[in-house]
């Protein structure tokens, strides 16, 4: 069994026109920046993305939409990206907005092999439109599927050789569920270790859930929202 | 006089109890972390994955693994943890969290809340807000009274796309704070200085006034 991929190139290989891919991170916090750039290499088109957000015009998934690769954004904010907006308000672009909590829990799912969950969010608004509602304890819910993801990509900290991940402060957010999503798993680490440096303790994703892992290169991490405060 | 939107933070700062687990949006609501009262500890929770948020760092510290939901750069406190996505929106579906602090476009005398979509114009999405609003047991709206156009924003029924439906507890604005209870907005306390009248002026929703009503002490 071999799960180590020499660069992004390689592991993103497999990933063709109509692809339906899970891409971890928050704004631009925890993004698998290699594979986006070599997906934007690659040129493959009529993706469905699955992210909380859309990235920046010129970071994160906006590389892809610049290259018009993404046929269809589901994603629960998508606020700051001025090509998206264009591109959505031209029809070039499908969107499914769906709150976070859901996008989170959809993705949990898939990975716990549950095919729905039962969730409040949304309840008497536009979101419910045509969903299953339950009446639990007297309070409504509505029905929402797992996601049946071809891959998905993700970004930890450090990871081992058996796909074992560690992730970092608020860089965790989405990835270790959407890691748990994909039918094929690509996870890129800023530090990769041979099997048995990572404490079995400390492991947030247990490397069944990883395919294909490889070490990351030249992390920008852009800032989204750089605030400091002047005194202590 | 009217408050500014600090006060406005201010006097919302005043209902947190010691203990509070909060979740604070943004906006107005991300202020009231800087008027916690002495002697009151709250943890503060980021829906994007942490208990415990700290201030924004010092210049030079910035992490770029370390932001709360609005992206911004921020710091942890003795205690803090960090957890994933799903983990967040469970504690806060399974009420674990006390209070939440929101902004809002509109809400209805009825507690109904809008503030994630202006059709034809503003597509961001609702990001936790539909989540929060959904299963929060008490939810503050801390919004100015009226729209850049100046008409109230506390509606009989709101005209824009829901976030949730009956949830809102309370609402601080500008002129006044108020409890939503038998289908209306409760008056509690006005901004020093700010008569009924204008309060009434302002409000479309149905307003209910019962006895004197105090000054907000600031």
């Amino acid at each position: 069994m071999n799960k180590v991929f020499s660069n992004a190139h390689a592991a993103v290989s497999g990933i063709k026109n109509g692809s339906t891919i899970l891409l971890g991170g928050f704004g631009l916090c925890g993004i698998p920046e290699n594979c986006i750039a070599a997906l934007v290499e690659l040129g493959v088109n009529n993706l469905t993305c699955i992210s909380n957000n859309a990235g920046v015009d010129d970071f994160g998934i906006g590389l892809m939409l610049q290259k018009k690769m993404v046929k269809k954004m589901i994603a629960s904010y998508v606020g700051e990206n001025a090509e998206f907006e264009r591109q959505l308000l031209n029809g070039e672009l499908e969107v499914e907005l769906i709150p976070q909590g859901t996008l989170a829990t959809r993705c949990m799912a898939a990975g716990y092999g549950l095919p729905a969950i039962f969730t409040p969010a949304g309840v008497g608004t536009e979101v419910a439109n045509g969903k299953e509602i339950r009446n639990f304890n007297g309070k409504d819910y509505l029905l929402e599927y797992a996601f049946d993801a071809d891959f998905a990509i993700v970004k930890a900290w450090r990871g081992d050789t058996m796909g074992n991940l560690i992730f970092k402060d608020t860089a965790r957010n989405f990835n270790p569920l959407m890691a748990m999503a994909g039918k094929t798993t690509i996870a890129e680490v800023e530090e990769l270790v041979p099997a048995g440096e990572l404490d079995p303790n400390q492991i947030h994703t247990p490397g069944i859930y990883v395919h294909r892992i490889f070490k990351g290169v030249q992390y920008e991490k852009r800032i989204e929202q750089r605030t400091v405060r002047k005194e202590a | 006089m009217a408050l500014d939107k600090f006060q406005i933070a201010k006097r919302i700062a005043q209902d947190l109890k010691d203990g509070f687990y909060v979740n604070l949006g943004i906006g107005i609501p991300t202020l009231v972390a800087n008027y916690i009262p002495a002697g009151v500890n709250v943890i503060l929770q980021s829906e994007n994955g942490l208990l415990g948020m700290g201030p924004f760092p010092m210049e030079g510290d910035e992490n770029p693994d370390l932001i709360n939901a609005g992206k911004q750069t921020i710091t942890t406190l003795p205690g803090s943890s960090f957890f994933d996505s799903a983990m967040s929106f469970g504690m806060i579906r399974a009420g674990k969290v006390d209070l939440t602090v929101l902004g809002a476009m509109e809400v209805s005398e009825r507690g109904d809340i809008a503030n994630w979509k202006i059709p034809g114009k503003m597509v961001k999405g609702m990001g936790g807000a539909m989540d929060l609003v959904a299963s929060a047991k008490n939810i503050i709206v801390a919004m100015m009274h009226t729209n850049p156009k100046g008409e109230s924003k506390l509606l009989p029924d709101c005209t824009l796309p829901l976030t949730g439906v009956a949830c809102v507890k309370k609402i601080v604005t500008e002129l006044a704070y108020f409890e939503i209870s038998d289908n209306g907005f409760v008056l509690l306390e006005r901004a020093p200085g700010v008569s009924i009248d204008e309060i009434k002026a302002k409000t479309a929703g149905r307003l209910i006034v019962k006895g004197e009503i105090p000054e907000m002490v600031l």
